[in-house]
């Protein structure tokens, strides 16, 4: 099993309850992932910045050190702000490559969920409500996110297992289902250049769809081929910069609803997260179909 | 006044009281019945409502539901004033399960017998299964619908996904929309006039004035692989 919400804001005037939303969503879908969560979250961005969410098992140690070392280089201009297990760094965006480098060279244990002018992606192990709990996800803002509550199948439960995983700037991927192919997929790409951090199954879909956008194609492009070349069963929701995408694959034996408004569109891998939404009985709702892929953007 | 009391309404909140409570009274009420209507309010797409229930009593649930909604129901007419989640009525014995909205996957699964009437759009693998169970759909059904369907009936008003009937045993399917394409083993068969009235009968028992049995196709199994042949060995 896992579980899936995201939520896509159309109407600016509901960001600021976008976390209290999503929150409420994922609280629904705890028994289908109860061993661990995760949310991306598109916040509004800051003229020339980027943004890293970083993530360490010894937080408070490592980023206290973090931030002294970028406080050494006035140039940088970096803010650091704490939040449990994550933190995020805002840079001036032609710095990016130099704070990477600086965290490569001198914090091996720190570990970067996200990057991008956007987004923000935050998960840990952990009962879903709680994780949402402890990174106040319920009081952030912003116009769109999505979450994930893991059931592990295919790797361990560990904080780089848990969704969303990053495909690449202000981009994101969370699963339901099992990747049959993963294993032969990863060797392909490993020979190709691209590294991993897990065993995990999704994190090869992320990659293959880097990968993918690497050689040219956009992102709705990547999903199409997906389907021709991932074996096994999924629901993938994708995060942009500009909103969300959806696709299954074409059995669709992975449970998924939408619903849409004047307001949002909504996803959940069941009804019943989408039920406490505003307005939802009004709302049209449907299953996405099969080996479709869906783009709902500003 | 028995027949009044008879008549009386159990309304039950699952925003107020568990779900596990409502389906443990359901499963108390016996044939003759005195409470035999039934409302249930909030559902807000729980799993499991008004499961196992083996009376003649009215249920109505007042809002969409999640899985398994009506599963093994004996005898009870239950109505879902809007949408079902995966599984509604799977393996249905007998009585009646009435779908407002629309259905997810696997509809009717394996039912047994009684009347399943989805009102909307049915996904997909509707009647997987079916052993005896009659389905009615307004809407269009799914892919892989009627998969290895062995008996009872499967009648769609709008059209059929991918695969319809595949490795279908003796389930007789009408669809009066169109077929996207058939399953293994699935052909087109003749209408000849005991389908029509099997046709009939189905549609007025699903409430259904606006469709004649002269607009449907009927689909069922060319029965090539019931056997093993020979000829195939090599396949193996």
């Amino acid at each position: 099993m896992c579980g899936i919400v995201g939520l896509f804001l159309k109407n600016p005037k509901m960001e600021p309850q976008l976390g209290e939303l999503l929150s409420r969503m994922l609280s629904t879908m705890c028994e289908r992932g109860p061993d661990s969560a995760g949310f991306a979250i598109y916040g509004a961005a800051e003229d020339g910045r980027t943004k890293l969410t970083l993530q360490s098992a010894t937080a408070s140690e490592d980023f206290a050190k973090l931030k002294s070392a970028l406080a050494k280089d006035k140039k940088l201009d970096a803010k650091l702000t704490l939040n449990d297990t994550h933190a995020v760094l805002s840079v001036p965006s032609d710095k990016l490559e130099d704070v990477k480098a600086l965290i490569a060279a001198d914090f091996p244990s720190v570990r970067t969920m996200a990057t991008g002018e956007n987004i923000e992606i935050y998960k840990e192990v952990g009962y879903p409500t709680e994780v949402a709990k402890r990174f106040d996800l319920a009081h952030m803002s912003g116009s769109h996110a999505i979450g994930h509550t893991r059931m592990a199948t295919e790797s361990a439960v560990t904080t780089l297992g848990a969704h969303p995983f990053s495909t690449g700037a202000d981009e994101c991927l969370v699963h339901n289902g099992s990747l049959s192919n993963h294993a032969s997929l990863r060797r392909e790409l490993i020979r190709d250049g691209m590294t991993f951090n897990t065993e995990n199954d999704t994190e090869v879909a992320a990659s293959y769809l880097t990968w993918r956008m690497k050689q040219g194609m956009n992102l709705g492009e990547a999903l199409e081929k997906s389907l021709d070349d991932l074996d096994g069963f999924f629901n993938f929701v994708v995060g942009t910069k500009e909103g969300f995408g959806v696709v299954r694959d074409p059995i669709a034996c992975k449970p998924a609803v939408m619903a849409e408004t004047d307001d949002y569109v909504a996803f959940g891998s069941e009804y019943r997260a989408l039920a406490g939404l505003p307005g939802i009985d009004k709302a049209k709702v449907w299953e996405p179909e099969p080996a479709t892929v869906y783009f709902w953007q500003r | 006044m028995q027949q009044l009391i008879g008549e009386l309404m159990r309304t039950y909140d699952l925003a107020q009281s568990p779900l596990r409570e409502l389906n443990e009274e359901l499963h108390r009420q016996k044939d003759g019945s005195n409470e035999a209507q039934w409302e249930v309010l909030n559902p807000r797409g729980g799993h499991a409502i008004a499961v196992g229930v083996d009376a003649p009593i009215n249920i109505d649930v007042r809002g969409s539901v999640g899985y398994y909604c009506a599963g093994m129901n004996k005898k009870a007419t239950v109505t879902v004033h809007g949408s079902a989640g995966p599984g509604v009525a799977e393996n249905m014995m007998s009585g009646k399960v009435v779908i407002k909205g629309d259905a997810s996957q696997y509809a009717g699964a394996t039912g047994h017998g009684g009347l399943l009437v989805i009102e909307g759009n049915a996904s997909s693998r509707c009647g997987i299964s079916m052993k005896g169970i009659d389905i009615v759909v307004k809407g269009n059904i799914g892919h892989m619908s009627a998969f290895m369907a062995q008996s009872g009936h499967l009648v769609v008003l709008g059209d059929a996904g991918d695969a319809l009937g595949d490795s279908i045993y003796e389930a007789q399917l009408f669809v009066r929309g169109k077929v996207k394409s058939l399953g293994a083993d699935c052909i087109e068969k003749e209408m000849r006039p005991e389908h029509h009235e099997a046709l009939t009968k189905l549609l007025e028992g699903a409430g259904i004035t606006d469709a004649k049995p002269s607009e449907f196709r009927r689909y069922g199994s060319a029965r090539k692989l019931y056997n093993f042949n020979i000829d195939n060995a090599d396949a193996y």
